[in-house]
């Protein structure tokens, strides 16, 4: 760890940090991008960090989170663990692509970017701004709004690597691109890593990124990624978030779709101290698609906020929003829905459903789904339902002789099948239905992953108080 | 097997049922008939460990046990089984991990050991053939979109996985025609051994064709008025209800 932020509020060491350390965050940079860090930090020393006085921002209060005393990753740096090996048998029988952040940056022993034998490109952002600056340039912090949102404009300033991946027009990328999102320090860490995806026309690609920590100290997570899906083309977007309870994450991601393109995201939140799933949907080109689809399950003072934005920006358009999630304890849950369907984008399909099973008094969930609609032939809906389980159906069950608690774990776990049923990686629902499973039981662990790292192997437990429902 | 003496119960302070008897053996049918709001439902959903409902008065004892005392899977699992008038519908929970959670937890009870994945899956295809049901039925969530008679054949399919030693069937007959009114029937009678016993709550006698009855009591106002042989039931066919409420109003004048 280089630099050590002390005494000054974080914002002003943040910035002074940049300022001592320029040369370093402009290295290797194309000028175009070098650019717009000079916009970038300005943006940031105007916005700052989002408050709890921004609309967006009204239920998470990150002032806790922003009150460490972070060091900041600005050097590539290796390990000597062999991350790869960790998560080799994570998903036994799934065949991925494994590309490995650790602190942000890209870890590997193997070449820093790969060329598939059908033109794909996978690897460091880093190295791909030196050896595809062209192809880096023509998407890179085009759909990112830093003049608007702080921490878009924190990540632009002070990003230097991430995951790149480029898929050519008219290929069919295989095997899913498994990203592991590692963090691991003894120090307070702050980590901002980029990513960037560029998929073809008529191209299709499988992503599924995991968000995991090592170790139980602090950290500060500030990931944004931009995504670009070409005419006809298909991805599909699977976030597992399994973090301690220490770590803040905020995950800002950006697709743009074009014309007949097709998006399916799935947010899994099994664990984290505090998550904040920035999704961004822009459909720029008629006849796309998006599917939006999150679970969170979470206990003790945990919080996840899913704050989600669909911009209907042309017509004949659909999209379609499922999030839901089940609380425990103290935890909260936010879910800020928007939709925007412009005056031109007409036909506009959407629809937007937030669900949500409070299973203690004390937890709570601030659930805003909200449309804004400017178009007059449009097909729109939206609902959030918050309650606790049928007790009908409690009750049927314990009539063929099932206990309370397993009832209750079978009406939980149905409750979350709908959203893993979408998942459509037969291999990955079923292991992600056996870690939702072990979430729900209370024997899933944040180090359920990772067999070396973790001395304190202490289950976060989903304890359920039976008394209570 | 099951005596039930003077039970008094009430919901919200209403009383439905007022002063209940019945005394079931094993390898007996019973049949339980009367108008609409005479406490029928209610009872099976007493027997079956109910708890809205609150019981002011009377005892059940079954197999020697308080079983007012007993949650609602602890009966199951002494050999109640309660088939549902309105079956509930469990969307995301399917039929095959609903029965496997409640075979193994009735196993567990009595200390045996879990099922493996094929002794279940075998179990589940006998059971199933004795009520014809169709094999895609078991993939799906339970009763969730099952159609009246898919319903009802389901409750009988359940009673088979779980081999109760007393089932009352509440009304089992409602909402089926024929051919589901005798695969159902049939069902209850391949079951029917000389140590179980069952009682069958029905509105009309059309159900006592097929599974034929060793008593048939009328209920009234939360308690039996009349008990007989199965002649009872044709009687009341022909005769209705009315005849019941007239003769228990001459009994009253006298």
């Amino acid at each position: 760890m280089d630099t050590t932020i002390k005494d000054m509020d974080l914002k002003s060491k943040l910035i002074s940090t940049f300022h001592e350390n320029r040369e370093l965050f402009y290295k290797n940079t194309p000028a175009e991008i070098s650019a717009l860090k000079d916009i970038a930090i300005k943006d940031f020393e105007r916005l700052g960090f989002p408050h709890t006085k921004l609309e967006d921002w009204r239920f998470t209060n990150l002032a806790n989170a922003l009150s460490h005393d972070y060091s900041l990753s600005i050097k590539p740096e290796y390990q000597e663990i062999d991350i790869e090996s960790i998560f080799l048998c994570e998903v036994p029988d799934m065949d991925t692509y494994n590309v490995v952040l650790l602190n942000g940056w890209f870890a590997s022993k193997n070449a820093s970017l790969s060329i598939l034998s059908n033109g794909t490109i996978i690897g460091s952002l880093a190295k791909a701004m030196q050896t595809y600056p062209h192809l880096v340039k023509e998407h890179y912090g085009k759909y990112a709004n830093t003049s608007k949102y702080g921490l878009d404009a924190l990540n632009t300033a002070f990003s230097q690597d991430g995951i790149f991946i480029y898929v050519p027009d008219n290929v069919k990328v295989n095997k899913p691109v498994q990203i592991i999102n590692v963090t691991n320090s003894e120090e307070k860490l702050f980590v901002q890593p980029r990513n960037l995806f560029i998929v073809g026309k008529n191209s299709e690609l499988t992503i599924v990124n995991c968000d995991h920590s090592l170790n139980h100290n602090v950290k500060f997570i500030n990931s944004l990624t931009e995504v670009f899906i070409g005419e006809n083309a298909t991805l599909n977007h699977y976030k597992m978030q399994n973090i301690d309870n220490n770590s803040a994450l905020i995950n800002s991601i950006y697709f743009h779709q074009s014309a007949n393109s097709n998006l399916t995201t799935n947010s899994i939140t099994l664990n984290g101290g505090l998550m904040r799933n920035n999704l961004n949907i822009a459909l720029a080109g008629e006849h796309s698609n998006a599917d939006l689809f999150g679970i969170y399950l979470i206990d003790s003072n945990q919080l996840v906020d899913n704050c989600t934005f669909v911009d209907h920006i042309v017509p004949n358009c659909t999209s379609n929003e499922l999030y839901k999630g089940i609380m425990d304890d103290k935890s909260r849950g936010v879910f800020n829905g928007g939709v925007l369907v412009r005056k031109d984008a007409q036909k506009t399909q959407a629809f937007q459903s937030n669900r949500n099973i409070l299973l203690s008094d004390d937890a709570t969930i601030n659930s805003k789904p909200h449309l804004e609609i400017y178009a007059d032939d449009v097909k729109c809906s939206h609902g959030a339902t918050v309650g606790q389980l049928d007790p009908e159906a409690m009750f049927y069950m314990r009539s063929r002789g099932i206990s309370e608690d397993s009832a209750r774990m079978l009406l939980m776990y149905a409750f979350a099948n709908e959203v893993i049923n979408k998942i459509n990686i037969e291999v990955l629902r079923e292991r992600i239905d056996e870690m939702v499973s072990k979430r729900l039981r209370g024997e899933l662990s944040i180090c359920d992953q990772c067999v070396l790292q973790c001395k304190d192997k202490a289950p976060s437990v989903f304890n359920i108080d039976m008394t209570k429902i | 097997m099951l005596s039930i003496k003077d039970l008094k119960v009430s919901i919200n302070g209403k009383k439905i049922l007022n002063g209940f008897n019945l005394e079931v053996k094993a390898g007996e049918v019973h049949a339980i008939m009367g108008p609409n709001g005479t406490g029928k439902s209610t009872l099976a959903s007493v027997i079956a460990g109910r708890e809205i409902f609150e019981v002011t008065g009377g005892e059940i004892i079954y197999k020697n046990q308080n079983l007012l005392a007993l949650a609602p899977e602890i009966r199951a699992r002494e050999g109640i089984f309660l088939g549902f008038q309105y079956p509930v519908e469990i969307p995301g929970v399917s039929i095959t991990n609903f029965m496997k959670t409640a075979v193994n937890e009735h196993r567990k009870y009595k200390g045996l050991a879990p099922l493996t994945a094929t002794e279940f899956l075998a179990l589940m295809d006998e059971k199933k053939k004795l009520v014809e049901l169709q094999t895609k039925l078991a993939n799906r969530s339970v009763n969730e979109g099952f159609s009246g008679g898919e319903k009802k054949k389901n409750e009988i399919f359940q009673m088979a996985m779980l081999n109760p030693d007393l089932s009352i069937l509440d009304e089992t007959d409602s909402g089926l025609d024929i051919d589901a009114l005798r695969i159902v029937a049939n069902g209850v009678n391949k079951l029917k051994t000389k140590d179980n016993a069952s009682i069958i709550i029905t509105h009309y006698q059309r159900l006592l064709d097929y599974i034929v009855p060793d008593f048939v009591h009328v209920m009234y106002e939360g308690r039996i008025v009349k008990s007989g042989g199965k002649e009872l039931a044709l009687e009341l066919e022909e005769k209705g209800y009315d005849w019941i409420k007239k003769e228990l109003e001459e009994k009253s004048n006298l």
